[in-house]
């Protein structure tokens, strides 16, 4: 069998298997939202000031929601960064960049590969963390109804399907930031520079936000779109800021991409 | 058949240093081909660019006719590492290979249990490599060449860093894959690593190939450089300009150094006593290899060591 990019995929994967990081990153992804439950269950009354903050006692299915809003400042950036910061760098820091890049594959399917494996770990970690905040959720605050951002009650059943609908609206600057971690890994060449840059770019675009006298810019920072799910949770459903969130998100996303992508062909494989 | 490396005019310039300059070598098919150098001579650089990893600021390499920046189908048939080779060190080495069969393709998978136990690393194959001394990771290193069952193997400094043992081992192991018929270049610091294995060499001295060819032409070369000192020295300069067969006799450190076959010496003697300057010593050079090495790879200003052969320095550069 002649190897390509799943080849590499694959192995990316399997790799992610025995690093520590990929544990580190989706370990958090779980305890989170099993102490934020803890907590809940331990001490009601949940954080008024943010969306359905108030609702975290009387339905398990907030307590998701009220974690994507938490975990956008920094937690999941990083948890994305964690990997995709490093998928590059760390082939660079174990000198092994050399010892795939003179084997049967070009540049470009190694690289398809590896971006690949980043983006399906942040999703692994996104989709885990949702998933246990919902079973845990509604372990501790029940199976009830969600009252929408409109004010208007939402059956459970359907409540649940528009909070897997959020997480996978949530995925989208997930993979946006994925790919300026990938870009700064290429780049950076160093796990840890690429890593923190990545998150640092992420809470810069947030500070922007709350400058006073740039409001306008607001709706096509990276970090707004973290609250594109937001629409899908009223009545009737808003459908503009998901839409803004995917062009918004591939114009920081896919020229990231594309320099990574020509950063990693052009390159010279010095280190090691 | 295309030669298994060809290399024309090659450099490579990082800003104002020229780590590669102007390097022309042929390795030809069943060479064991050594490319010596002291260390930062350009050496990895170059084999960087034989493995296409990184870009040449100026002129070609060829591999079997191919260019390796075309892309990586120009390194079919060929393996080896540049540097200490590196592997993944939370994965075993068995994995490591698994993983490397894996982006070779074809049956490289079946090469794996063979590769082991050819570099004698079978019964630490589940060992995770991040606990490997620096010699396991040398073998790990051609094995992991071998899966690609290659014609050409590109080796830098495989026995660098070994123990006198391992070192052997290494040696031994390139000689075998050689006399199967592989064609091999070797990077070395080692003057006796590359006189005991390679039967051609390029010697390099900052960038720069200083000596091309047969390790046994340059043997003859170090052996025929005379010695002379007589009577009158100023005269006896003459005679040996004069005299046919005597190639490029100069003052040196007192004495006057030349080459020439035996033949010439025998009649540069009788002009000698002839022109009145009877002899006070003519021998032949005691020259090494080593001191040829030398000569060829330190700086020309300074004071060659047993007084090298010069010219070579000038003929070759």
């Amino acid at each position: 069998m002649n190897p390509s990019a799943l080849t590499v995929y694959r192995w990316e994967l399997r790799k992610l298997r025995f690093q520590k990081r990929t544990y580190l990153g989706l370990g958090a992804a779980v305890l989170v939202p099993l102490i934020f439950v803890t907590a809940v269950a331990l001490e009601p009354g949940g954080p008024e000031e943010v969306a359905f903050g108030r609702y975290i006692d009387t339905t398990g299915l907030a307590i998701p929601l009220v974690l994507l809003l938490f975990g956008s400042i920094w937690l999941f950036p990083l948890i994305t960064a964690l990997v995709a910061g490093d998928i590059v760098a760390s082939e660079d820091h174990n000198g092994t960049l050399k010892t795939i890049l003179t084997r049967s594959l070009g540049r470009g399917q190694i690289f398809a590969g590896k971006t690949l494996a980043a983006g399906t770990y942040a999703i692994v970690a996104i989709l885990l963390n949702g998933v246990v905040a919902i079973v845990a959720g509604c372990l501790v605050s029940g199976f009830n109804p969600l009252t929408s951002l409109s004010g208007t009650p939402i059956p459970a059943t359907r409540a649940l399907e528009l909070v897997l609908a959020s997480l996978l609206v949530y995925l989208i600057p997930i993979l946006a930031v994925a790919c300026i971690g990938l870009l700064l890994s290429t780049i950076t060449r160093n796990s840890a520079a690429a890593i923190t840059g990545t998150l640092m770019f992420s809470l810069m675009i947030q500070l922007i936000g709350i400058l006073p006298g740039l409001e306008g810019m607001r709706p096509y920072l990276l970090s707004t779109q973290f609250n594109a799910w937001q629409g899908l949770l009223r009545e009737p459903a808003d459908w503009d800021p998901i839409i803004r969130a995917a062009w918004v998100c591939s114009l920081y996303g896919l020229p990231s991409l594309a320099g990574a992508y020509l950063v990693f062909l052009r390159r010279d494989v010095a280190g090691g | 058949m295309a030669a298994p490396i060809e290399i024309r005019g090659l450099v490579k310039r990082y800003g104002d240093i020229t780590a590669v300059d102007h390097v022309d070598l042929t390795v030809e098919p069943g060479d064991v081909y050594g490319y010596l150098g002291p260390n930062g001579a350009g050496k990895t650089t170059s084999l960087r660019m034989m493995l296409g990893l990184i870009v040449p600021t100026e002129g070609s390499v060829r591999i079997f006719g191919r260019d390796p920046q075309a892309g990586i189908a120009a390194l079919e048939g060929v393996a080896g590492f540049v540097e200490a080779p590196r592997f993944y060190p939370y994965l075993n080495g068995r994995r490591n290979l698994e993983l490397l069969a894996a982006v070779v393709g074809g049956d490289a998978a079946q090469r794996i249990a063979g590769a082991l136990e050819t570099v004698e690393l079978t019964d630490r194959a589940k060992d995770r490599v991040g606990g490997y001394s620096h010699g396991m990771r040398q073998r790990l290193g051609l094995a992991a060449a071998l899966l690609r069952n290659p014609k050409l193997l590109l080796l830098d400094e495989p026995a660098t860093g070994l123990d006198p043992a391992g070192m052997r081992d290494m040696r031994r192991l390139i000689r075998r894959l050689a006399d199967e018929g592989m064609t091999v270049l070797l990077s070395s610091h080692l003057l006796a690593e590359v006189e005991e294995l390679c039967n051609r060499v390029a010697i390099v001295r900052s960038g720069r190939i200083v000596y091309e060819g047969h390790i046994s032409e340059l043997k003859r070369t170090a052996a025929s450089i005379y010695r002379l000192h007589t009577t009158d020295d100023d005269r006896a300069l003459e005679v040996c300009r004069a005299q046919p067969g005597i190639v490029d006799p100069k003052r040196e450190a007192g004495e006057i150094h030349f080459s020439g076959e035996e033949s010439a010496i025998t009649e540069l003697s009788v002009a000698l006593i002839e022109a009145g300057t009877p002899i006070y010593a003519l021998a032949p050079q005691t020259v090494t290899l080593e001191d040829l090495f030398f000569s060829l790879t330190e700086d020309r200003e300074e004071p060659a060591p047993a007084a090298g052969p010069r010219a070579l320095v000038g003929d070759a550069a």
